[in-house]
């Protein structure tokens, strides 16, 4: 189990991560999110032992990040957010050149290496020079440093990030497999990333832990409102309409989006979670001679969870 | 012991790889030869004087006349030569954002400084091994003696083995492999100079700033003798450097 207890880090006055506190359990996937600049980074960069807390202590499997550093960097796989790589070696000898640094023997070292170079499906580049690489072939080797010691706790900080979305979708996938055998922290500020990779997610902002929970639970706990989307045809009054759907019962506020190309207006109208105001709105809207072309409830995404999360802990 | 031959290992192909040893043992060799050549024929005719002239200087011999400024020579030469090797040893990895993946591995920083600080030296002991061919030549026409060609060049390993250490001590604190060079050069030159000083001041001093200087140290070894004084100072010196350099390692993480 990984254990952080009232994290904090200062970079001068800067304070990066503020009291950050949680755990993951063995075998967890976990999402860290939030925007840039949150102290994502910063918290990847303590757990991996590369730099240490101003205060609080993080226990990863029971042994010390501080103290006992070296017996979690034993058992750890860490890939950074810019993926340094030794450039000028091909990727069979750097794969093989952290093996020995992270221990591997030597009996098992060409079977750890060449089972790695499968799994991350680098076999068509194993001799290639990793300068020469794509960028996505670059974070596969990245990824294959990390778990060529076959760590039980994998660190990976926007594994993703500079990729296109084919290669989003192979390392995704990587990231799924692996995540079934090990515990895996994974940080993004891509919210469909960690939804579709994590059990759980953890939002945090200006260094400070502003929820966690499963993608679903946030979804429900945060579903504080529903929204219904109204599209009426562009010759109808703005104002009027504003008028007209404010006056339903139980909508709080609307948002009118530019004309489309036919010049139909949508609008986004939210509403109390409780309430389905979809036939009470059309009802009014027709009464009122508004032509109404289509109207449909929306899900509230974890696009609009977070930002509602991040602006609401903002303006705290 | 694996993981530092793991790093030695590394940074041997590296350099080997990306050319820069080859370049800098070629211009190594090609300016120390010059100056072999130089020397070589100012002795020749010292001794053509000598033979012609009862009044020319006796006592010349191949040790005082051309070994000893040669070895000279190589020792200010390394100050030039040894911060193109030592200058990217921390430098690189720091810009390259690599010294992050290996301070997460479970790597000791007494094994990431030692396999780079042994890679740099054995490329110093090739670069040296190959000005061999100079004394090898005096010995196919003449019996130089051996001991103090042996010593010398004990020395000068002794020497190079300290300037390794203080460059990549200056090579841990930067990013940048120009500063690191610049400041690696210019210490190496503060440790020269400080014998130039020796002359100028009361006795007392005279004798620190000689014990300081990294020439007088190499004094002894290019008559064929090997002070412990001597040997003691340069590793003493190397030895504080690297001790700095591990130091400087650990600071980087805590000042990150």
């Amino acid at each position: 189990m990984i254990r952080i207890r009232e994290l904090s880090k200062y970079y001068g006055i800067t304070k990066a991560v503020d009291n950050l506190s949680f755990t993951v359990e063995r075998g967890e996937v976990l999402g860290f999110l939030g925007p840039n600049g949150a102290g994502k980074t910063t918290t990847m960069k303590i757990l991996a032992c590369y730099l240490p807390p101003s205060s609080g202590t993080a226990e990863i499997f029971g042994s010390d990040i501080l103290n006992d550093s070296m017996a979690v960097r034993k058992r750890i796989g860490y890939l950074p957010e810019k993926n340094p790589l030794y450039t000028d070696m091909d990727v069979r000898s750097f794969l093989e050149f952290a093996a020995r640094l992270k221990g591997v023997e030597r009996e098992s070292l060409n079977g750890s290496v060449g089972a790695v170079i499968e799994r991350c499906g680098l076999g068509e580049v194993r001799r290639r020079k990793i300068g020469n690489l794509s960028k996505g072939f670059q974070q596969r080797v990245g990824i294959a440093q990390a778990i060529v010691n076959d760590p039980e706790l994998l660190i990976l900080d926007e594994p993703t990030i500079g990729l296109d979305p084919r290669q989003i979708i192979d390392i995704r996938t990587l990231i799924k497999e692996l995540g079934r055998e090990r515990t895996v922290i994974l940080s993004s500020h891509i919210l469909p990333e960690v939804s579709q990779v994590c059990d759980r997610i953890i939002i945090i902002n200006n260094g400070r832990l502003v929820a966690v929970d499963s993608p679903d639970n946030l979804r429900n706990r945060l579903k504080k409102s529903s929204m219904t989307k109204v599209r009426i045809a562009g010759s109808a009054d703005p104002a009027d309409t504003e008028r007209v759907i404010l006056s339903v019962e139980g909508t709080r506020m609307i948002r009118i989006e530019e004309p489309g190309g036919d010049g139909s207006a949508l609008i986004t109208v939210e509403s109390s979670s409780d309430s389905d105001i979809r036939s009470a709105l059309a009802k009014r809207l027709v009464e009122e001679d508004i032509p109404l072309l289509e109207i449909y409830s929306e899900e509230l995404s974890l696009e609009d969870i977070f930002i509602r999360l991040v602006t609401e802990e903002g303006n705290a | 012991m694996s993981i530092t031959s793991a790093i030695y290992g590394r940074e041997l192909r590296y350099f080997f790889q990306s050319v820069t040893a080859y370049v800098v043992i070629f211009m190594f060799l090609v300016v120390s030869g010059g100056f072999f050549y130089f020397i070589f024929r100012a002795y020749n005719l010292m001794s053509l004087q000598s033979l012609q002239s009862a009044f020319a200087p006796g006592g010349l011999n191949l040790i005082d006349g051309v070994m000893r400024p040669l070895l000279g020579n190589i020792s200010i030469m390394i100050l030039l030569f040894l911060p193109l090797l030592t200058m990217r040893l921390m430098a690189e990895e720091k810009k390259q954002g690599t010294f992050e993946l290996l301070s997460t591995y479970p790597v000791s920083d007494i094994a990431i400084v030692s396999g780079k600080f042994l890679a740099a030296l054995t490329v110093y002991a090739i670069m040296l091994g190959c000005t061999l061919l100079y004394p090898g030549m005096l010995f196919l026409y003449a019996e130089p003696e051996i001991v103090p060609i042996v010593t010398g060049y004990l020395g000068l390993l002794l020497m190079g083995t300290a300037f390794i250490a203080i460059g990549t001590f200056f090579s841990s604190l930067t990013s940048n492999q120009i500063i690191a060079g610049v400041a690696t050069f210019s210490t190496f030159l503060f440790f020269l100079l400080i014998g130039w000083g020796v002359p100028f001041v009361g006795p007392k001093f005279a004798e620190v700033l000689a014990q300081v200087s990294i020439l007088y140290h190499f004094e002894s070894f290019s008559k064929g003798v090997i002070e412990t004084s001597d040997v003691t100072y340069y590793i003493f010196l190397a030895a504080f450097f690297l001790f700095l350099t591990v130091r400087s390692l650990e600071s980087t993480r805590w000042k990150s």
